[in-house]
């Protein structure tokens, strides 16, 4: 069974979302197709993924608020890896051999293997797209964005502390080597922002997730979401993914870009307010609030 | 005081001999000499490469060159091989050393660079792991969390990236402070 096709995705469909990423299971197949979401696993192609944490949080979120907002389920490439590359290897050669003929307003890319030279050909396809979608990266596509020099081609990146950072860092190639004196934590999100901008290492947009969630571009910040305040979200693994999932799902719905940071950053902080949670909740006991959150900040 | 100048001694006599990094093919293959060359008394250091063999998560082992030889022939034995062994002619990238603490009550997280573990420091179970961007990173997620620190698999025999590096650091000093 051929798990991925090279049609044109999305061309007079209603897909409006692509989401690229990986699945840690050595075993997973390259498989491309529209997900859906049941109970505790999505399913794509017929296979159940797991949710938690990852690339399948991340998507998870956004179909929950792609259904809240009467959209169709993303379209999902996904290959099993478990830090080896060589899934991935697969997926970029599909990827680089097909997305030119894609049609999504929106494409996210997430957990995968920094490969500079396969990504960059991978960016030669999306500039052949004849209506360029909105590019949004966050975990290993962030990294070779910026090892590649082609951040600014992304439309918004979704670090955290860390990884803004690492950013910063103009001479780091991966967040393991960003110098101490950057990482220091007397460094201020908006110094650090400043930083990742003045070195052309940040994405025309940055929704920075921490203990305040800020959303900025090149001009500085634009706004800050703080409130509700929840402590025990960070250590849960899949917080940052859920928001990335849920900002795409707001933008390819047609929200504009400034807006749907500013209601992701709040929806996911009220989904994990709802969640009551330790810091050893799992990332599952969240996402199953995020239409209700997205009630109470769209609806009321 | 005795020991910095020891210390820069010895500095000073790894340059005079000067020093050659190893390379080798993916991150999986550094970090599996690394442990075979440490545990033989080798003095290596894993360390981000120049720009001009730079292709993504990588690593190699920087050595003083006067070991050749020997370092080699070891990792020869263990079916370890370099792709290539060059002098170092320019400065090499330091893996990161500033890790944050922050604790929850009787929860401890510890984040070095872009990952976060998080330990209930009653029990020592690991209850999360979180950041990074490798894939590996949820992989090991899911090989860590639920388990006792005693009982838990080093990312560094189980990963193959730098976030499995990185978490290896913050494990190591959950480790001492639990």
């Amino acid at each position: 069974m051929r798990l991925c096709t090279a049609a044109g995705i999305g061309s007079g469909s209603d897909v409006m979302l692509g989401i690229v990423g990986t699945v840690p299971k050595e075993d997973f197949p390259m498989t491309c197709g529209r997900v859906e979401s049941k109970g505790d696993h999505l399913l794509i192609k017929g296979r159940q993924v797991e949710i938690n944490r990852g690339t399948p949080s991340m998507i998870a979120a956004a179909v929950e608020t792609l259904k809240y907002m009467n959209q169709s389920a993303p379209y999902c490439y996904l290959v099993g890896d478990v830090g080896d590359g060589k899934g991935c290897e697969k997926l970029y050669r599909h990827l680089i051999d097909t997305l030119d003929q894609t049609s999504f307003n929106t494409i996210s890319f997430h957990y995968f293997q920094p490969d500079v030279h396969r990504f960059r050909d991978m960016m030669k396809s999306i500039d052949k797209i004849k209506k360029r979608p909105t590019l949004i990266a966050d975990a290993g596509f962030m990294y070779v964005a910026k090892m590649a020099g082609l951040a600014p081609s992304f439309d918004l990146f979704t670090p955290d502390a860390g990884e803004l950072a690492y950013l910063a860092d103009e001479k780091a190639p991966h967040p393991f080597y960003t110098r101490g004196f950057i990482l220091h934590e007397e460094n201020l999100v908006p110094d650090l922002i400043r930083r990742a901008y003045e070195h052309g290492n940040a994405a025309v947009n940055l929704l920075v997730k921490g203990e305040k969630d800020h959303i900025a571009n090149q001009k500085g910040i634009l706004s800050v979401v703080e409130e509700p305040s929840e402590e025990n979200l960070e250590p849960i693994g899949g917080t940052g993914d859920t928001l990335t999932g849920i900002v795409s799902g707001l933008i390819a719905s047609g929200m504009d870009l400034l807006s749907a940071c500013i209601v992701a950053a709040k929806t996911n902080r009220i989904a994990g307010a709802y969640a009551r949670p330790t810091p050893a909740s799992q990332i599952h006991q969240i996402i199953k609030y995020i239409p209700r959150a997205l009630e109470e900040l769209i609806d009321q | 005081m005795l020991k910095k100048f020891q210390k820069r001694r010895e500095n000073t006599k790894n340059n005079e001999c000067g020093r050659g990094m190893l390379v080798f093919e993916n991150t999986t293959q550094v970090i599996r000499a690394e442990s075979l060359l440490k545990k033989q008394g080798m003095e290596i250091k894993v360390m981000g490469p120049p720009s001009y063999i730079r292709t993504g998560c990588d690593l190699v082992i920087e050595f003083p060159l006067i070991q050749e030889l020997a370092i080699l022939r070891l990792l020869k034995d263990s079916n370890t091989v370099p792709m290539q062994t060059v002098p170092v002619s320019s400065e090499l990238l330091e893996p990161v050393d500033l890790l944050h603490e922050k604790r929850y009550g009787k929860y401890l997280m510890i984040r070095a660079a872009n990952m976060k573990i998080t330990v209930d420091t009653e029990t020592r179970m690991i209850v999360n792991v979180s950041g990074g961007g490798c894939p590996d990173v949820p992989y090991l997620a899911g090989e860590l969390v639920g388990k006792r620190l005693d009982e838990a698999p080093e990312p560094r025999d189980i990963g193959h990236t730098l976030c499995a590096y990185a978490l290896q650091l913050a494990l190591d000093r959950v480790v001492t402070l639990c």
